[in-house]
């Protein structure tokens, strides 16, 4: 029982995604690589990114970013570098081209649409007095016609 | 013999719910009142029957009856006591348990409760309340039955997962499903007010109070599974944008659009129709979470592993429920005209962009959440949708409305002289300009987003301070404050609820923005800045605990030669799941915490630490309290449920109707 206890410790550690001896020595590629592997999907967790993931392909995900940067790789070089390895489908940030872009333009434009419904009615409402009054009159007549 | 008789209340539960879903609503077509009374007392006892049949299966999982599948699957004897409990709702079939009763409670209470409400009204409540009622038990009992029994039980059971084994996540769910299931209460009053064909003033006042009820235990559900993240996965980060979260953020979204639009309906008479609407799409969206979470379809790290079976028995409730609900609401569209004109600038167009806001806020949490699902479906591509994309397109609307929310709130009904409370917001502006900017002073080199997020907060904040102020009409300091006393506690609840958002944004942007991260390895005896501060690693010890073996660090944390605090953050192993989990050890702090995080021993002796200084975190949660504190202020506000805001309209000097 003691062993297993002991085997299982060494297993693994959930908290530590990062270990410490992966992290670049220069503080400036180290924090474009976290920032990097932030948005690189763990191809076989739920959901997590390599960042947060204790998976070993995650650990060498982070190796190779973190290679590629050291040999002078722009970070969009590094993200495509693996995107061409493991697919779109490591991306927790979807290119906006292609279909993805319904996905990017959806709220806008339903908010558009919102706005263009609720101008719409608004304007509707207010034009339902044929006669031009003051604003005033108006408003005592509303008042009176609810009354 | 317990479990059996649990079984069988579920069983009779379904019955008397098919009657209670039947003969109210037929008494109702009929103007038979003793049919519709059939509503009220059917209502309890199926209360009673699923009180029954959930108590028998926390008896099971208190004595550890290990021939129920359940709780051998979830429990464990060596388990505490509390978890035993909370391993009732730790799991599919049981949580489903909860909701049905949670379900039953509130079906329960609109029978028990509901007397002022008109008797054809309130029995075509109770109804639609117990049609979801049978939907959800036949679910539970064709497909996810907890009282299933084994052939043969084991000695022991396999325990419950041990992330699961912890006090903020014992409350969580019930929380969040007093929320979830809160909305059917909207949904109920919806399609009864579009079966009788009349939406009105009364009927927004009485539907408000349960939406307003159901948005506070949202929050303080989602709170919880918040904090619960924050300190249990050892990340420091509190909120992932996991499905399962959005799952439950969509309803809060939604409910937070309902409540605001009810005011609308019950003092003007306008916006019925989407109000309508939205109370369908509100528990809609809780429904479309509950298939997230319980389907298996879409991947999540705390979905229940599930299979395809009860999806579709799920997409099923939720064709019939809102897709009937919509159907009714198009045949019913003459009982929803709009009666109460307005200006552009007026409270009702506030509100209204207020709608418009969490709407397309929702809708962009639902097609971020559900897009890998349809890009794999339609366009055969495998994808995922993660934090950047919500960081990036959820933001914006968010901004937006705490943007307008100073203004909008305080804007007059009908008409409203916008320039005249822009000017009494000046103080708010400025003071939340000057806040921004000492933020960006006291930063160095970091993005735009704390200031902006200080001056975000600050703004909402002092401007639902500038709105109760301005409550108190003109006169000496003295008389204003006296009658600030004599305000009605809606109003104490909105400014409160308000400040409570506003301080909630400031703190994300700020946990955002000034997080200090420091991952190292450690020697034992050495000591390492963090920010500020300098921890040192005195001692590792293994310890024994109930079920679980941990090591446990034994960190100082000292701040110029003073000792700030003494933590002993731990790594646990769970023999019986088999399953490491980390504690965290938290200093919390008003401004900070420190969150210590110990790891695995290293070949040359030292332990991998990982820390954080998490600025304003305790904000996040306070932020979220006052929230939920301000729902609880409009709640208790009776006058204000009662007699519509005329007084308000007066006082700036618009004829009150």
């Amino acid at each position: 029982m003691k062993r297993l206890v002991v085997m299982l410790a060494l297993l693994a550690s959930p908290a530590l995604a990062v270990q410490p001896d992966e992290i670049l020595p220069d503080p400036a590629l180290e924090a474009r690589a976290r920032e990097i592997s932030r948005d690189i999907r763990c191809p076989v967790c739920q959901g997590e990114s390599i960042d947060d993931s204790v998976a070993p392909i995650s650990r060498d995900l982070r190796i190779i970013i973190r290679e590629r940067l050291v040999a002078g790789d722009s970070d969009a070089e590094v993200v495509d570098y693996i995107v061409a390895r493991y697919g779109e489908f490591v991306l927790f940030n979807p290119r906006p081209e292609g279909s993805n872009l319904i996905l990017w333009l959806a709220g806008p434009a339903l908010l558009l649409a919102g706005l263009g419904i609720a101008v719409a009615t608004q304007r509707r409402q207010v034009a339902t007095p044929e006669v031009e009054l003051s604003d005033s009159d108006e408003a005592r007549l509303r008042e009176i016609l609810k009354g | 013999m317990i479990v059996e008789l649990g079984h069988f209340a579920l069983v009779l539960a379904l019955s008397v719910a098919v009657i209670q879903s039947t003969l109210p609503m037929w008494g109702a077509w009929r103007r038979d009142a003793r049919m519709m009374a059939v509503g009220e007392p059917a209502a309890v006892i199926q209360l009673l029957l699923v009180g029954f049949a959930f108590a028998a299966l926390t008896y099971a999982f208190v004595v550890s009856d290990f021939s129920l599948s359940v709780v051998t699957a979830n429990s464990h004897t060596d388990k505490p006591m509390l978890y035993k409990i909370s391993g009732v709702w730790g799991n599919h079939e049981g949580s489903l348990l909860l909701w049905v009763l949670i379900l039953a409670v509130y079906g329960a209470a609109v029978a028990r409760f509901g007397s002022n409400l008109p008797d054809t009204l309130k029995a075509r409540v109770i109804s639609v309340q117990g049609m979801i009622g049978v939907a959800f038990l036949l679910f539970m009992l064709f497909t996810s039955n907890p009282f299933w029994r084994m052939d043969v039980p084991p000695m022991n059971g396999q325990d419950l997962n041990p992330l699961l084994q912890d006090p903020g996540l014992a409350f969580h769910p019930p929380f969040l499903y007093l929320g979830y299931v809160g909305l059917s209460m909207a949904f109920s009053f919806a399609v009864a007010a579009l079966i009788e064909g009349r939406v009105d003033a009364a009927w927004a006042r009485w539907v408000r109070p349960w939406t307003l009820a159901a948005w506070v235990f949202l929050t303080i559900g989602i709170a919880l599974g918040s904090w619960w993240a924050y300190y249990e996965l050892g990340w420091g980060g509190f909120w992932f944008w996991d499905p399962v979260e959005n799952a439950s953020f969509m309803p809060w979204l939604l409910s937070a659009a309902l409540l605001h639009s009810a005011i609308v309906v019950e003092k003007r008479e306008s916006l019925k129709a989407w109000t309508i609407l939205l109370a369908i799409m509100a528990f809609g969206f809780s429904l479309i979470g509950t298939f997230i979470v319980r389907s298996g379809v879409i991947t999540s790290v705390h979905a229940f592993a599930n299979d395809p079976e009860r999806g579709v028995f799920i997409l099923m409730i939720l064709g019939v429920f809102t897709g009937g609900a919509l159907l009714l609401f198009m045949l019913r569209a003459s009982a929803m005209e709009a009666k109460g004109l307005f200006a552009v600038v007026s409270r009702e167009s506030a509100l209204i962009a207020n709608n418009i806001l969490l709407a397309v806020s929702a809708f962009v949490v639902f097609i971020g959440t559900i897009w890998p699902l349809a890009a794999e479906m339609l366009l055969g591509r495998t994808m995922s949708v993660g934090e950047p994309f919500f960081n990036a397109a959820f933001t914006p609307f968010f901004v937006a409305l705490a943007l307008i929310l100073p203004l909008g709130a305080m804007l007059a009904w009908k008409r409203a002289d916008a320039s005249r409370n822009l000017r009494s917001l000046w103080g708010a502006a400025l003071l939340a300009v000057a806040l921004g900017g000492l933020a960006f002073a006291m930063q160095t080199g970091r993005s735009a987003l704390g200031p902006v997020g200080a001056a975000l907060g600050a703004w909402v904040v002092f401007g639902a301070l500038t709105d109760i102020w301005s409550r108190t009409g003109r006169g000496a300091v003295a008389v204003r404050l006296a009658r600030l006393t004599r305000l009605p506690r809606a109003d104490w609840g909105k400014m409160t609820a308000h400040s409570g958002l506003g301080i909630t944004v400031f703190a994300v942007a700020a946990m955002n923005a000034w997080k200090v991260e420091d991952i190292r390895i450690v020697q034992i005896g050495d000591t390492f800045p963090l920010g500020r501060y300098e921890v040192t690693l005195n001692a590792v010890n293994e310890v024994q605990g109930p079920n679980y073996v941990s090591t446990m660090a034994d960190m100082t944390v000292m701040r110029d030669g003073a000792q700030v605090a003494q933590l002993f953050p731990e790594k646990r192993i769970y023999p019986v799941a088999g399953m490491p989990t980390t504690e965290a050890a938290i200093d919390y702090g008003f401004l900070r915490d420190i969150y210590l995080v110990i790891g695995d021993p290293q070949k040359d002796g030292g332990w991998a630490v990982r820390s954080y200084v998490e600025p304003f975190a305790n904000w996040l949660w306070g932020g979220a309290i006052l929230m939920a504190l301000g729902g609880f202020l409009s709640l208790s506000d009776r006058r204000y449920r009662v007699a519509a805001g005329a007084r308000k309209v007066a006082a700036v000097g618009v004829p009150a109707e």
